[in-house]
């Protein structure tokens, strides 16, 4: 079976984020960049049913700048076999990435897409559930098991009571949670194979995709930054505190 | 203006964030109305019925919506949704897993975790990770919402008097199906909506270590929460992580035991009231959220808390 897999370039989860000065955004000049920490998760878990011989081809795709061909050459160098970039510079809100994702599946009929439950930047959690809407798929979100099992694949899902097992038939999407499994680094030799590997570059309006914003940011702020506390010396301190000074307890 | 607002319930009962989210559809204004969908929700529907500020409450008793299936509560949400402004849920994984789908279906943006309204159309969010707090607008007809349930205050539980109308139409996709459920049984209350927390992290060493913070926890009628690195080493389930990408809580007190403080379980506890760190380290950075920090051995001081609270509490 063919497993597409998304993959988006953000900030790197270490980075501390800094907002611009004049309220635009955030500041991502000279900040390192990397593949969203969920997206790899999801990278791994295709290459695993690859050596599981579940998968017999990896597609990897990304949506963005000429420079996110770094990310595609990551999921390369970690096992993908060929990659797929939606070149543009326009900030694509989830709705269009759903969009072109759409289109690509139709182009690759994949029989599972899987990808990360929400990139760490704009921590929308949207696109895969808005893909398996309209490519006509189930959806299994917060995965931290995926079974293929013939024609369905059995996912179970970190929800807020605990977990929950659901069949889906495939073709399906499955989004990454945390627990699915610990990405690998990818090796030099297989980093260097990367280079090598096929990699197509496609626009929006060859996916007949319109990047049109719906949403409008009127501006970023800082977060309320919080007062300062204190230490204490004791756990009698601590308590008294909480009970007469906070009257917490 | 009039607002849809999927309710949330469990196990018969009506969420406490459900109360929440109708607070956030009241501030956006307009009518509001409350969908209640699920298998034998009767009981559900009656107490949304009696929330502050609802107009009619819509219930879809069926067994396609008994799991809560995106695939099937998306169709009944469109269907339902159809002449509504707007559609809110809570923040909750069923609203995350849902709402995308609807927003598709609809062809409109989704405007997801919101933690202010500032008018119909214009909505406060945090992103990355709440180390930038964004203030957006949409420009679609339908405005499809997710709401951060802490940071509204909830509305009465009682006190309206709404109707109950039902809503016969079911929807099965035939895409999914449910197989099982693993859910914890607790007597303690609901970690993002407890009004004390405490949290251990990868310093509580294994899972046993959590029974000290269970003991604390008795006597504050606290829940207990964990960072992302407990979790992630086996200690506790999932359904214990507070982060960014797990529970986010806002109690009024916090107690964080052997948590370093990464910024991204800092975007889950960061707007409690008060925020306790116990920790050996002294340049945790915990330290720097924390209104009392205690540099201390954890397994010497955890025990020392519960004995002393036992005195006050």
């Amino acid at each position: 079976m063919k497993v597409l897999v998304a993959v988006k370039r953000v900030i790197d989860y270490n980075v501390k984020v800094r907002v611009k000065p004049d309220n635009t955004g955030v500041d991502l000049s000279n900040v390192k960049m990397a593949m969203n920490p969920f997206c790899e998760i999801a990278v791994e878990e295709a290459v695993r049913l690859k050596e599981k011989g579940v998968a017999t081809e990896i597609v990897a795709v990304t949506i963005g700048p000429k420079v996110s061909q770094e990310q595609l050459r990551t999921a390369l160098a970690l096992g993908a076999d060929r990659a797929i970039q939606v070149e543009t510079d326009e900030d694509v809100q989830s709705l269009d990435a759903a969009k072109m994702l759409k289109a690509v599946v139709d182009k690759e009929e994949p029989n599972l897409v899987i990808m990360g439950k929400q990139s760490i930047d704009t921590d929308n959690n949207q696109t895969g559930q808005m893909l398996a809407q309209l490519a006509g798929m189930p959806q299994g979100t917060f995965a931290s098991e995926v079974e293929v099992e013939g024609e369905k694949v059995k996912v179970t899902r970190e929800i807020d009571g605990g977990l929950m097992t659901v069949s889906l038939n495939l073709p399906a999407v499955v989004t990454t949670d945390l627990r699915l499994n610990e990405p690998r680094y990818a090796s030099l030799p297989n980093i260097m194979k990367a280079k090598k590997k096929p990699l197509e570059t496609i626009s929006p309006a060859d996916l007949g995709v319109d990047v049109a914003p719906r949403l409008k940011t009127l501006k970023v702020e800082e977060p309320q930054p919080r007062q300062p506390g204190v230490k204490v010396e004791s756990v009698e301190e601590l308590v008294d505190k909480l009970k007469n000074e906070a009257k917490v307890i | 203006m009039s607002t849809l607002v999927i309710a949330d319930h469990n196990k018969g009962e009506l969420a406490g964030s459900t109360l929440s989210v109708i607070a956030a559809a009241k501030s956006a204004g307009g009518d509001i109305d409350v969908l209640v969908a699920g298998k034998d929700i009767g009981g559900v529907a009656e107490q949304a019925a009696k929330a502050d500020g609802v107009n009619k409450v819509l219930a879809a008793d069926n067994d396609a919506y008994g799991h809560d299936l995106a695939e099937n509560l998306s169709l009944l949400i469109a269907e339902v949704g159809k002449g509504y402004s707007h559609l809110f849920a809570s923040a909750g994984t069923v609203g995350k897993d849902t709402m995308p789908r609807v927003a598709a279906m609809l062809d409109v943006a989704q405007v997801s975790d919101i933690i202010g309204v500032q008018s119909e159309d214009t909505f406060v969010r945090p992103i990355y990770a709440g180390n930038a707090i964004a203030t957006v607008q949409s420009s679609d007809s339908v405005k499809v919402i997710t709401v951060r349930t802490t940071s509204f205050d909830p509305v009465a539980a009682e006190g309206g008097s709404a109707s109950v109308e039902s809503v016969e139409s079911a929807h099965d996709a035939g895409l999914s199906e449910f197989v099982s459920e693993e859910l914890a049984e607790s007597d303690r209350p609901d970690l993002a909506a407890a009004d004390v927390v405490i949290s251990g992290g990868r310093g509580m060493q294994n899972g046993d270590n959590f029974k000290m913070l269970e003991s604390v926890a008795d006597v504050l009628g606290a829940a207990i929460g964990a960072s992302r690195a407990a979790v992630d080493a086996g200690f506790v389930p999932n359904d214990m992580q507070v982060g960014q990408t797990g529970k986010i809580v806002a109690p009024n007190l916090y107690i964080a035991v052997g948590i370093s403080g990464a910024i991204q379980h800092l975007a889950g506890m960061g707007d409690s009231k008060f925020i306790v760190a116990i920790n050996k380290d002294e340049d945790a950075p915990i330290f720097q959220v924390a209104d009392y920090g205690l540099v201390a051995d954890l397994f010497d001081a955890v025990p020392q808390l519960e004995e002393e609270l036992k005195k006050v509490v």
